[in-house]
This record gives C-alpha cells, structure tokens and sequence, in this order.
C-alpha cells in the first residue's frame, strides 16, 4: 500500500477556540440526554402520542444519515463508474459517514423509549422482517460496522508509523515507581506498531469486499428509509406519500452525498486554510444536476400519475413546504449547470448547503412536517430535545475536527498532484487516465 | 470531466434501471394479506345503546393496571383523587368513552380502544414481534418483554391506537388487548363487556357479530347509520361500531378499504424477495469495483480504501 500519502495528517493544535465551544454544546446535550434516561422520554421532548417521532428521527435519522452519504455516494463513483480521480477526498468523505451513521445509531438508543431490549436485533427468534423498520436498523448497523473497517487503515496507518511521542512523554512525566519499566513498554508499544502493520497488509485484500458493501447497504436502507412511512398511509400528505418513496429517498441520498462532500471540502479547506479541491469537486458537481433532474422527473412523473398536481397549488402549509423543497432543490441543482458556477469556490459551496437544505428538506417533509396524524395533535421540538440534537451534531463536528488532526484522512495536494504528475511524466502521453488529472489541473 | 465511454454509459443504464425495476415493480401489483380467520373473536359496540356510565373504563383499568402499569388519572380539583379522569386514551388508559353532542337531545357516546385489524399495521410494522396477531383469535396483542419502545407501531396505526407512558423512565406501550391475559383468560370475555350494563358491548365469533350489526340495521335502519364501521376499513377490523351518526363525528376516521401495511410488505417483499436481489447486486457491484481496480493497479496507480 505504497500510496498512503495519498493523505495527509492536518497539523495543528487539537485544543482550539472552535473545539471547546463545540465541546460545550456536546456537554449540554450529553447532560440533557442523561436526564432524558432519569425522567423519560416525554420529559425532554415536544412529543405526543400522535407525533411518537420528533426530530430525533426526522434529522438524527433520516436526514443525518443522507448528510453521512458522502463515502456512498463517493465509492459509487470512484470503484462502480471507475472515477479515480476522487480517491483522494474518500477518506475526509468516509470519516463524516462513520460520525453520521454511528450518531445516527446513538440518537436512536436515546429515543428508544426501551433500549434496554435493543438486544433483541440479535436474536434471530425475535425479527420480524415484514417490519421496514427491522430491515433499516440491521442494515444501519451493519453498515456503521463497514464505515469503521472502511476507515481502519488510516488509523492502522497511524498506529504503524507512529513514534509515541505522547505515551513516551507521558510515561517520563509518571513518577518512576509508578511506571518503573520503561523497557517493556517501549516493546510493548513497538508490538502494537507491527500488529498494525500485519493487519493492514491483510485487511488491504480483503477491503475491496468491504467497499462494495458499503455500497450495497445504503443502497437497501436508503430505499428502505423512504418505504418506512409508506405504512403511515392516510397520515402521511399525498404530497408525498407514495409508493416511489424508497426510490426518491434512494436517488436523493445520492445527490445529497454529493452536495455534502462539495460543502464538507470546501469547509475544511477553509477552515484549515488549504488549497480547494475545486478541480475534483466540480467533477462532482457536473453530476450532481443530473441526479437532481433524475429525482425531480420521478417525483413529478409520480405526481401526474396519482393526479397530485392540484395539490402543488393548494398554497397551504403542506403546498408551501412542497414548493420550498423544489425550490431549493431545483435551484441548488440549477447553478450547477454552468462551468463557471462548478469552478468557483463559493458557488460551489453556496450550491451544496442548498441542495443539503432542499434534499433535507424532502425527508423532513416525509417524516414529520407532511405527517398529520388527526384533529387536536400538534408538535414542535422542545428546547431541551433541539439541545440533544445540537450535541449531537456538535459532537459529529468535534470528532471531525479532532480525527483529521490525528489520522492521514485530508487528501494530501503535493502528493497527490505535483509529484505524482513529475514522477510519471513519461507515461502521460500513453495514459489517458493521468492525463485527464493532468489536463484537467 | 472527460467524456463518458460507452462501456460507464452502459454499466450506468443497466444499474440504473435494475434499481428503477427492482423498486418500482411491486407497484403494478395487488395488496397483499387475506381476510379474518372463521375463528376471530370480535366485539361490537353499538353506540345507540351506550349510556355513557363508563363501567367498562374502570373495569379495564382494574383488571389491566398491574399487566400495563397503569396509574389513574385525577382531575387538579379532585382533591380526594377519587375519579379515575382521562381525557384520551394514553399510556394509562386502554379504553375510553367520549361523548359527541350535536344539540341536548341530540348526541351519541362513543368507546375508543384498539381495532384489532385484519391487517394490523402495528404488527407489520414492529421490527422485534413485540405486537403480535393471534393467527386463531385474531387478537392483537402487545408483549412489552420484546418491546424496544420504537414507536412506529404508533406512527403506522391508522386509529392512532397504541399510547405511549411518555413520563415514565420505564416505559411501555399500551393498548386493549381483549383482556387476553387477564379476563379473556379467566372469564371468557373481556372486562369492558363483561361489565357493560346495557348490552351495548357484545362479545364473540366475528362473523356473528358481523351478522347481527347488519341485522340490527336492517331491523332499525332509522335507528343507524347504514354502515358497519370496521367491517372493511383498511383489510377490517375485529372491533365493530355501531352508531347514529356519521363515524368521522364520532372521531372515527375515514379510511380507504386498501391496507397500507399489505402494501408497505409488498413493496419490501417484492425487493427483498428471497435476499436474491441484494446479493445480486452485491455480486454485480463487486464484479465491477474488481474489474475497475485492477485496470487501476495495471496503471500503476493502484490502492484501495
């Protein structure tokens, strides 16, 4: 695995302004979650038994997880379309999908009203596999599972090449009696070194199976994402309630995962004070309009054919709400559609956030806002419920912040570009795939 | 980008289109799910006989408090907590009587509590079988042992039925189960009929109580509505309403006859049929990332993760 510095660690301190403010969100939410366990579910919660799911489900979940499609939506096109050009952006891209869906996982063990019998998914006596429900939290499961493995070998990287400043550091500022034998542990430490270095040249022949997982479960629990609510029948507007539910959940999670490694790049490469990733990202960006249009001719198509379209024009809140998610993700993918737009930085990110808010939108609108459960029901999150869910992104952002810090997961510019083009410089005229990189740069 | 070859354009289409093939098909189709069993218990209440005394509310409670953990529920300005008082059916009431008044003289109780579907949603829908449909008496029941308090039982029933003890750290959920553990099994019946002083609650084979509310309307038709309530709403159900008025007064919703958990399972049993679509598409995927990733490595470029 020769190319491991593909990526890059970011350097920096980890203890910065950022990390401590975010570090006091997931503080207050973590507070208020171990409150929720003391009190009950309804004592932090706006929730009813008309609305039983809140914005726990409807963001955490639903949205969350589409938020955490990068490193689908990236493997789709790197290994499936065979676009090695993103390689480099898989790693930051994967990293937010194992925060997504791990987050998502936790946020529903906080909304479980008995967590205690989430046991029950592993045993086989218990599954019910008519239940939409039990296919998603397996395959979610499952799937967080791959993301770590996915992610492994910047950590086996890491834990390789490491010196062990820290520990080594650590362990001289220890009073001697307490850690006399420095010898042992320098062993131990270079055991631990070869252990990483062993499993990674193993796991590297076997991460291809990975991968391709990776890319077949999200593909089952997006869709199934969308059929969950095909059962709330009646309750859920025929704005959106539909039997094409699992193929619109399933194509917006793929220009959703676009639009968020567009807006995620562009993020930390200013934060971080790199160079932008234009050149891959508006790449993606060229595709993005096209699954956008796929999703909107379905949406439409489907409308027409249920005779829906009054409805559009009705101007009620659920008319309001159906005209905003178009607008945002019509207009998201419209800039995209010109050169200048998907080179510019700003346009690019300005794009991604609108196609994140719009295909969000859409699915917030599916699990919550479109859903009416009868006269005398109402919801609105409460603030200690909205506090949980801000914890719980801000901790997504901290992981982040501090994984990046640690681990090779930023693509790495001299690396991947420069040398790579000086090195095989004589190659490029018999290689059409460098060439493009190079062209294309 | 570089233009798309037409191998990519291929693979794209013929991927594309077994996504739209394997997600769309199952719409063509009919609903799933048959009719109720010969042997499914049932219980028809008719709402012209009901004087609202609510006997059966306090004897559901009684009998189920220690089952479901039940409290009562008192009124701020009963001091002496000697009314049991809910307002709607909820994570300590089974069973409750409300009242639909047009005018004095004109108005009409009626007796909320679970529906017992045909097609129960909340079956269909609970991923650990915590809600369960006895195949012989139809009864849908509840077994919080299994429970994981997900609460898409509640988003999936159409009658907002199952009620949630939202201020308990020990929750559960809680809905009529025809007494099946405690006067069904003891007495044969459940409590809210057993107690019932009018009549208006009887109990027994589905196809007889079915039988008999048509009977009465056609002995009475100025008496009630010309329709069975629960006879065929969404698959049908095993509780059967009577009434005077329109249901949709009464608080009982309109429902189309289609089952939208007979639907939800097709569509999954269509995609998920045997498990052969996704390993399928796990073994077409793989096939592919293969081939791309040693064409990768022939270029001398080659790495995966």
């Amino acid at each position: 695995m020769g190319h491991h510095d593909e990526y890059q660690v970011q350097h920096g301190k980890i203890l910065t302004k950022p990390f401590f403010i975010l570090l006091a969100l997931v503080v207050i939410g973590f507070g208020l979650i171990a409150y929720r366990f003391i009190a009950g579910v309804g004592a932090v919660t706006g929730l009813s038994d008309g609305y039983p799911w809140g914005i726990w489900i409807a963001y955490d979940v639903a949205t969350g997880t589409a938020f955490a499609c990068g490193g689908y939506a990236l493997a789709l096109m790197i290994y499936i379309m065979n676009r090695w050009k993103y390689h480099p952006l898989i790693r930051s891209a994967l990293l937010t999908s194992v925060f997504g869906y791990c987050l998502a996982g936790f946020s529903v063990m906080v909304d479980l009203g008995r967590y205690w019998n989430a046991y029950s998914f592993f045993l086989p006596s218990r599954w019910q596999p008519n239940s939409i429900m039990f296919e998603v939290a397996l395959c979610v499961m499952t799937y967080s599972t791959v993301l770590i493995i996915e992610f492994l070998p910047a950590v086996l990287y890491t834990l390789e090449h490491s010196k062990w400043q820290w520990v080594r550091e650590s362990a001289q500022w220890l009073h001697p009696r307490l850690l006399p034998d420095t010898d042992s542990l320098h062993s131990g430490l270079s055991v631990v070194s070869k252990a990483a270095g062993h499993v990674q040249v193993r796991l590297d022949k076997v991460l291809i199976f990975f991968i391709v997982l990776g890319i077949t479960l999200p593909s089952m629990h997006q869709s199934s994402l969308g059929s969950m609510m095909i059962i709330a029948g009646d309750k859920l507007h025929p704005l959106w309630q539909t039997g094409f539910l699992p193929l619109l959940f399933l194509i917006n999670c793929i220009f959703i995962g676009y639009a968020t490694v567009m807006f995620e790049s562009i993020i930390s490469s200013y934060s971080f004070k790199r160079a932008y990733e234009t050149h891959e990202i508006s790449g993606l960006a060229k595709v993005v309009p096209m699954v956008a249009g796929l999703w909107m001719a379905v949406r439409f198509g489907d409308l027409i054919w249920r005779g829906q379209i009054p409805a559009i024009f009705a101007f009620d809140r659920n008319s309001f709400f159906f005209l905003l998610e178009m607008a945002l993700i019509g207009g998201g993918a419209f800039m995209l559609l010109w050169k200048k737009n998907r080179l510019s930085p700003r346009m690019l990110f300005v794009s991604g956030a609108i196609l994140m808010l719009g295909g969000g939108l859409f699915r917030f609108n599916v699990y919550l806002i479109g859903f009416n459960p009868g006269a005398g029901w109402s919801y609105f999150p409460s603030f200690a419920e909205f506090m949980i869910t801000v914890g719980i992104i801000a901790l997504e952002i901290l992981g982040y912040l501090v994984l990046v810090k640690i681990f090779p997961v930023m693509p790495n510019p001299k690396k991947h570009f420069e040398e790579e083009v000086e090195e095989e410089a004589g190659e490029l005229v018999a290689d059409p795939v460098h060439a493009r990189v190079f062209v294309g740069k | 980008m570089k233009s798309t070859s037409r191998r990519d354009f291929l693979k794209l289409m013929g991927l594309t289109g077994a996504a739209c093939l394997a997600t769309a098909a199952p719409l063509c189709a009919s609903t799933e799910g048959g009719g109720e069993s010969e042997t499914a218990i049932a219980m028809l209440y008719d709402a012209t006989m009901c004087v609202g005394c609510k006997a059966c509310m306090a004897a559901c409670k009684r009998v189920n408090m220690d089952q479901n953990n039940l409290s009562y529920e008192h009124l701020a300005t009963d001091g002496d907590k000697l009314w049991d008082a809910p307002k709607d059916l909820s994570g300590d009431t089974r069973t409750i009587i409300k009242l639909y008044k047009e005018s004095d003289t004109r108005f009409s109780y009626v007796k909320h509590s679970c529906m017992h579907c045909t097609k129960p949603a909340c079956v269909s829908a609970c991923p650990v079988k915590a809600m369960t449909k006895d195949p012989v008496t139809g009864v849908v029941a509840y077994n919080k042992n299994a429970c994981i308090g997900c609460r898409y039982c509640q988003v999936a029933c159409a009658y907002n039925i199952p009620r949630f003890q939202w201020a308990k750290a020990i929750p559960q959920i809680v809905k009529c189960d025809f007494c099946k553990e405690t006067n069904l099994k003891a007495k044969g019946k459940p409590a809210c009929g057993e107690t019932c002083p009018v009549g208006a609650i009887s109990f027994g084979k589905r196809k007889d109580l079915l039988a008999e509310a048509h009977k009465r309307i056609a002995d009475q038709p100025g008496r009630y509505v010309n329709k069975v309530y629960g006879e065929k709403e969404v698959g049908g159900a095993n509780h059967l309403y009577l009434a005077a008025f329109p249901f949709e007064k009464l608080g009982l919703p309109a429902l189309k006859e289609e089952s939208p958990a007979a639907l939800s399972e097709h569509i999954q049993h269509t995609i998920y049929k045997g498990f052969i679509a996704p390993v399928a598409l796990y073994g077409v995927l793989c096939a592919v990332a293969m081939k791309n990733k040693k064409e990768q490595e022939q270029l001398g470029h080659g790495e995966d993760n």
